[in-house]
């Protein structure tokens, strides 16, 4: 087989559809193409029955007790700004307070710092420096005010896996209502609504195969029954939950995707656990100081997140640019400053800028890893010989002993 | 991020990779930037009697645009007085990069470097005068 350049290694960014996925969905663009609202035609019905099938096979996949429990939406954004200021609006005669986590994704952050401005109070609970959260910490943040606790399923950077179920416990014994982004985990990880007592969660269709621009959030209907308020005015659509036509191709994409998921979820994330735990043997068998970015145990089996020490991640970036992957490196984003979640773990700048995050994908072949692996050690022995860094610890000179100006 | 076609050519190319001795008293080092930043520089020159940098290296820990003006600066001081080696600017190494806004550090980074590298060799010599001349 020959390979296909750029390889992909960044699914968690997005993935590409399957295209068992795509033909699924391709009826309900130009045959079954009916608005779902529509109540007065076969167009309508069939196109409703579509959805709630979809409802259905969704809440399988996260042990929901009824398709009913599934809100759709655009995406994962949305479910964590609908989550968090929908019950932040809903409940706040009874609390003000809010607790979240350093590593989460900014549609979740960025919704607690507008919730801050219009007066509540948010806690943001550090990791350790294995990217996880301590459930002590959480619950050692409660306070009589608290109305919620946002805490991710795996993280997008490092991948570590939260303890989702050891949080959802204290939540629930307390009464406080429990959201998780669970994007990156959804159908790579063990994920149960009902066991681990979550009663909102994010879930989005292109981080799993299916198409981009759809997306849901699971709201527990039962035990306890948790209320939102809309954040979207119109034809009160989702049991007023969202208004807005539903997306019914990419609906029936979504549930495709899941389906996938609980019918090969298991084995896929056994193959895929075996590629990366490949590509990061290959790379550390021939490179000394590469370190591992987040907990080995506890991780999603497709991500390695590591730091090649004295390399800059973007300078190493442009050397593999036969691989598509990410940087937790400054120098990537806009804002010049390296990522939040590795400082958060308390990694040292250097090492921030040098990390490179592979996300690895069904797609992905034993083929690519290897070519991968072949090329990063290559590449990375040649930017070492280009750093005075790596000259400077091979010399035995302890960087950390060096006045650096700060620029 | 989409790189100018001369950033390219001399990140895949670099001139003058390497090192000089440091103790050697014709050779000025600069080294400048800081890891926690994502780049550090260190320039290399090699300074004849009459005051020519007979000879330039570099190492730079850093992004593309980083390589690739530490590569230039190199380029350019080789066979300039130190004087006139001082008087590049960081403006015409992102000139002749076609370096973005937000690169234009690692422009300012290769200047400071040039800078410090003569600064370390004129220190150099002004002691090697005062020993000479007690």
């Amino acid at each position: 087989m020959t390979l296909k350049f750029p390889i992909y290694m960044d699914n968690h960014a997005t993935t590409p559809v399957d295209p068992r996925v795509l033909s699924a969905m391709l009826p309900y663009f130009t045959e079954t193409f009916g608005n779902a609202a529509s109540r007065t035609h076969a167009y309508g019905w069939s196109a409703e029955a579509a959805v709630d099938d979809s409802r259905d096979t969704i809440a399988q996949l996260i042990g929901a007790e009824s398709g009913k429990e599934i809100v759709f939406t655009s995406g994962a954004t949305e479910s964590d700004n609908l989550a968090i200021k929908g019950v932040a609006e809903y409940y706040k005669a009874k609390g003000n307070h809010i607790i979240t986590t350093t590593i989460e994704h900014k549609a979740v952050l960025d919704s607690c710092k507008r919730l801050e401005k219009d007066g509540f109070t948010v806690t943001y609970v550090n990791v350790g420096p294995d990217g996880l959260v301590n459930p002590k910490d959480i619950e050692a943040a409660i306070t009589d005010k608290t109305i919620l606790v946002s805490v991710m399923l795996a993280n997008n950077e490092v991948g570590t896996i939260q303890p989702i179920a050891e949080i959802g416990k204290i939540t629930r014994a307390r009464g406080i209502i429990f959201h998780t982004d669970a994007v990156q985990g959804l159908g790579k990880t063990p994920f149960d609504v009902r066991a681990m007592n979550v009663d909102l969660a994010s879930l989005t269709a292109h981080k799993i195969y299916g198409p981009k621009g759809v997306g849901a959030l699971y709201v527990r209907r039962s035990k306890p029954r948790v209320r939102l308020s809309a954040q979207m005015d119109g034809g009160g659509h989702e049991r007023g939950n969202r208004s807005g036509t539903l997306n019914v191709p990419g609906i029936v994409g979504f549930a495709k995707a899941c389906k996938i998921l609980i019918e090969e979820g298991v084995a896929e994330a056994q193959k895929i656990r075996a590629l990366r735990d490949r590509l990061h043997k290959k790379i550390t068998d021939e490179l000394d100081a590469v370190v591992l970015n987040g907990s080995a145990e506890h991780r999603l089996p497709g991500n390695l997140n590591i730091s090649f020490s004295f390399v800059e991640g973007e300078g190493l970036m442009m050397a593999i640019k036969d691989v598509a992957v990410s940087s937790g490196s400054a120098c990537t984003s806009a804002s010049l400053e390296p990522s939040y979640v590795l400082r958060s773990m308390g990694l040292e700048e250097d090492m921030a800028h040098s990390s490179i995050r592979f996300g690895l994908g069904r797609f992905n072949t034993e083929e690519e890893v290897d070519y991968v692996a072949e090329l990063v050690v290559a590449k990375v022995k040649r930017l070492r010989d280009m750093s005075p860094l790596y000259e400077m610890h091979k010399a035995g000179i302890d960087l950390k002993s060096i006045q650096w100006a700060a620029h | 991020m989409a790189y100018s076609e001369k950033v390219i050519e001399h990140y895949e190319n670099p001139r003058n990779v390497g090192s000089m001795d440091q103790e050697d008293e014709s050779v000025g080092t600069g080294l400048v930037g800081a890891p926690a930043c994502g780049d550090v520089m260190r320039l290399q020159i090699r300074v004849n009697d009459a005051g020519v940098i007979e000879d330039a290296k570099f190492k730079t820990f850093g992004c593309g645009s980083a390589i690739a003006s530490s590569s230039l600066a190199t380029e350019w001081i080789k066979g300039k007085t130190i004087d006139e080696a001082a008087t590049i600017q960081n403006s015409q190494i992102a000139e002749e990069l076609s370096l973005p806004p937000v690169k234009i550090h690692c422009s300012v980074l290769a200047e400071d470097a040039i800078k410090s590298a003569i600064e370390d060799f004129k220190k150099k010599r002004a002691a090697k005068q005062a020993l000479a001349n007690p």
